[in-house]
């Protein structure tokens, strides 16, 4: 069967059903925040040609904007040139915007629409189906609790609870920064895209669910795969466990 | 009042709504009880907190100074007035 290119921001989105199973009553609709304070002085100061406000706002969201270009392309160069298309469309388009989002939301709505459009373009594709194995099922191996049956069900087996990284932990070094460099890189796309933005970016929770088009419930689903991954990864740096 | 536990295995999928604040009371309440008496599900939840911590230490990667720079430039020209 020939793989589908999809929408990717169907694939986005794990079914209703997925996410009622694990958490009933909190598909909360996406609600894209309101216009910061302070928005409608910099859209008038950027339609007034103020590069320092430009300058301001290039640094401060470029990062972040990577990170979501890197969603829907093909590599790190690519996703670059798509941040920057996407500032020469708010140069000349700056004065069409309505204000019915907040400015940054609209940016990041320009982003994804030139940076999906570069994906398709590069015949990137999506692999799986939006319900796809990664984002469900227990993200700490089974084998590590008591099984069904013993008095402490589903209770840490003994020589399989988490131990303490010691001191060494306390201090990032290079190596770690280089391993953690590397387990978000094997991500699977959704849940690399939003730890990014959630932590490494530093971005709330309701501007990641605004930018992705996710529910909150979603969000923290693929946030807490993509966490419990990386854990795992400093967990078989720091006490020598075997990886599953 | 007694609170139906919880087990170790269920609360290490709870712990990101958990630090979200996402969780009902109740639930919130069961997790607090658990772990105030086991320990390896708190040491779970610390090396996930220094997992976002470090996260957060990695260097941000954004454009290149020159791309940076075409854009300024990109910009300074568009809102040239034009010669009269």
């Amino acid at each position: 069967m020939p793989v589908a290119v999809l929408e990717r921001t169907a694939a986005c989105d794990i079914t209703a059903a997925d996410r009622d199973s694990r958490h009933p009553g909190v598909g909360v609709k996406v609600q894209p925040p309101p216009a910061a304070p302070g928005d409608t002085d910099l859209v008038a100061r950027l339609r007034a040609g103020d590069a320092a406000a430009f300058a301001h706002i290039v640094r401060a969201w470029s990062p972040a904007m990577i990170h979501v270009a890197r969603y829907f392309v093909g590599s790190h160069a690519s996703a670059e040139e798509a941040v920057q298309e996407t500032w020469l469309a708010v140069i000349r388009g700056i004065d069409g915007f309505e204000g019915r989002s907040s400015l940054r939301t609209w940016v990041f709505h320009v982003l994804s629409n030139i940076a999906r459009r570069q994906g398709v373009k590069e015949s990137r594709t999506v692999l799986s189906s939006p319900v796809d194995g990664e984002d469900a099922g227990p993200t700490v191996d089974p084998a590590r609790f008591r099984p069904a049956g013993d008095q402490w069900a589903g209770g840490w087996r003994a020589e399989a609870a988490p131990r303490s990284w010691g001191p060494e932990a306390a201090a990032l070094n290079s190596e770690v920064r280089a391993l953690l460099t590397a387990a978000l890189a094997q991500l699977p796309d959704r849940q690399r895209v939003v730890i990014e933005l959630r932590d490494v970016g530093g971005l709330p929770a309701g501007e990641v669910c605004a930018i992705l088009d996710l529910s909150p419930a979603n969000q923290r689903v693929l946030l807490h795969r993509a966490r419990a991954k990386l854990r795992e990864r400093l967990e078989g740096y720091f006490t020598g466990r075997e990886q599953g | 009042m007694t609170i139906e536990p919880l087990p170790c295995v269920d609360v290490v999928e709870l712990l990101t709504d958990y630090l979200e604040g996402a969780l009902d009371p109740a639930t919130s309440a069961r997790i607090d009880a658990h772990l105030a008496q086991c320990p390896p599900c708190v040491t779970y939840l610390e090396q996930l907190r220094t997992t976002v911590n470090d996260l957060g230490s990695l260097p941000a990667q954004t454009l290149s100074d020159s791309a940076i720079a075409e854009l300024e430039a990109a910009f300074g020209d568009f809102h040239r007035p034009p010669a009269s």
